[in-house]
């Protein structure tokens, strides 16, 4: 192996002249960041709504969630990309297209990936809902109706809130996984912390250093997820339910 | 590089005998594995991309083919095998520089970052960086662009130049990025962006797989040449002397020219056979005269 290491690096003038190699990954991480946490919101709010929708016995509601889980979840997140960003706009009536298609490019960019990424995450925090809903024991829904509580209630005040502290292990990793998953904007020219380094190790020819770097805070992100997700489990977690019970 | 030159003349005054006497990392590993990796693409027309019988062809692999029949006769070794690895823009560097690939000749411009890393044969081709439009769409010169949308290939030399021409004129740009030469195409196609800014002989052979390539047209002044030439390992001169030795007599022996009209004026067999047609410019007639291994940036 020839290569020339030199980690001074991001610390050198861009050959683009907008500033250092190191803010293109701080700039690059921001967008990560950005898209990452609204799509998760997004994908909470969404996934929760269909995942419940998903427990009802009306046809109706529990249909088209199966079917938008099925859809979402097992098609690859590039395609889906690729079908909002290149395909949507042009079946669009030709106005619309064009008023899409002439935002500014990062804005509409940007757009694009937060709705994809928010949609696919949704389908798999729903399929986590369901599942912590259906793990419960039947005679807590038993219990609500009997208590008189309308169906709305009973996943109000029961379900959901015994559901949702099963399933934080398991979110913790789809959370983590929103992160990783981001990287997905470079493929539609969004530069985030993977299109970055990219850029970085195109102008530089430093490669190595450049993806090390990407890599180092790739995880810092996902470590500090896990430690606020450690945080959430430790408060929400049901005496004497999930194994070791302590206080 | 006259230190280079000097080398490629001792190897040819001193006949193969004193050759060995340099070590090459490059030599040794093709002679240790019987195989030598080449770095290709697949569709970047008409330097290197697969054919409608799904064959590597082009400018630039040809010239690999050429290396490789000397590595074949210099090492004794005639049924030495061809490895063809397809890189991307953005693994070809780190590729060479790992040691993975022992030589890759496609369209990559030699610049001084990436002498960091590899090293640079003598120039295969020039080019200069232009626009692509589509011919209704009013941009017929540079400041035309200013305010619009402009797609780039991310991380390209055109990327930097469009920053930069931006950014001194005041044009405010949209720069808009995309993945590859392909992309680069749909973006316009689509009407995402109002041109294309790309080496001129990518835009040529975008044009002429384009579904109506009488709708486009390439626009403005050729903006900062560069040259593009084949990486192999740093630090191995003796494989970089060979390499650029069977580059310079290509283009001495009149090969080079035929090699020229075979891939740019004449029918390739893409798409059912399309024609680049991108006429020799002075660049290159003054390259064709006088071979070298100089870098524009």
């Amino acid at each position: 192996m020839t290569y020339a290491w030199d980690w001074l690096i991001f610390f050198k003038p861009s050959v683009t002249g907008e500033g250092l190699y190191g803010w293109m990954l701080v700039r690059g991480l921001g967008w990560t960041l950005l898209i990452s946490l609204l799509s998760w919101l997004f994908a909470l709010a969404l996934g929760t709504v269909l995942g419940t929708m998903r427990t009802l016995t009306n046809r109706w509601l529990a249909w088209p969630a199966l079917l938008y889980v099925h859809c979402f979840r097992n098609t690859p997140l590039l395609v889906q990309l690729f079908l909002w960003f290149f395909v949507v706009p042009e079946l669009l009536p030709p106005a619309w297209g064009t008023a899409i298609k002439q935002l500014a490019p990062t804005t509409g960019q940007f757009l694009t990936v937060v709705l994809c990424l928010s949609l696919y995450t949704a389908a798999k925090v729903a399929e986590l809902v369901r599942a912590g809903i259906e793990a419960l024991p039947p005679g807590q829904r038993a219990a609500g109706a009997a208590m008189g509580l309308t169906q709305v209630d009973v996943y109000r005040y029961v379900l959901l809130p015994q559901a949702f502290r099963t399933i934080v292990p398991p979110l913790t990793s789809d959370f983590m996984n929103v992160f990783k998953n981001s990287a997905v904007a470079l493929t539609i020219g969004l530069m985030e912390l993977t299109g970055q380094s990219r850029q970085l190790s195109e102008f530089s020819a430093q490669s190595f250093e450049a993806f090390t770097a990407a890599t180092l805070i790739y995880m810092a992100v996902t470590y500090g997820v896990v430690l606020v997700m450690r945080h959430v489990e430790r408060r929400a977690r049901i005496p004497g339910m999930l194994g070791t019970a302590s206080g | 590089m006259s230190f280079c030159r000097l080398t490629a003349a001792a190897i040819l005054l001193l006949g193969p005998s004193a050759a060995w006497s340099q070590s090459s990392p490059t030599l040794d590993k093709v002679k240790a594995t019987g195989v030598v990796a080449i770095g290709t693409r697949e569709a970047s027309i008409p330097f290197n991309y697969l054919d409608d019988k799904n064959q590597q062809a082009g400018l630039s692999w040809e010239i690999a083919l050429k290396v490789v029949d000397a590595l074949r006769s210099r090492l004794n070794m005639p049924d030495l095998r061809v490895n063809p690895v397809n890189v991307t823009p953005q693994t070809r560097i780190p590729l060479v520089a790992n040691g993975t690939l022992d030589l890759e000749c496609s369209s990559t411009t030699n610049n001084t970052e990436r002498q960091r890393q590899v090293s640079f044969s003598n120039t295969f081709f020039v080019v200069g960086s232009r626009l692509l439009v589509r011919k209704d769409s009013g941009i017929r010169d540079w400041p035309d662009v200013a305010g619009k949308n402009v797609v780039v290939s991310a991380g390209t030399t055109a990327e930097r130049i469009l920053r930069k021409l931006s950014s001194d004129n005041n044009w405010q740009v949209n720069v808009v990025l995309a993945k590859d030469i392909s992309e680069n195409f749909l973006m316009v196609e689509t009407g995402r962006a109002v041109a294309a800014m790309q080496d001129d002989v990518i835009l040529f052979s975008n044009i002429a797989r384009a579904r109506n390539p009488a709708l486009w047209q390439v626009v403005g002044a050729p903006q900062q040449r560069e040259a593009y030439a084949c990486m192999s390992r740093k630090d191995d001169a003796v494989f970089k002397a060979m390499v650029d030795g069977i580059i310079a007599d290509l283009m001495r022996s009149g090969g080079y020219e035929a090699l020229y009209t075979k891939y740019f004026l004449k029918p390739i067999a893409v798409k059912g056979g399309i024609t680049v047609n991108l006429p020799l410019s002075d660049d290159m007639t003054a390259l064709i005269r006088d071979p070298n291994d100089r870098p524009y940036q």
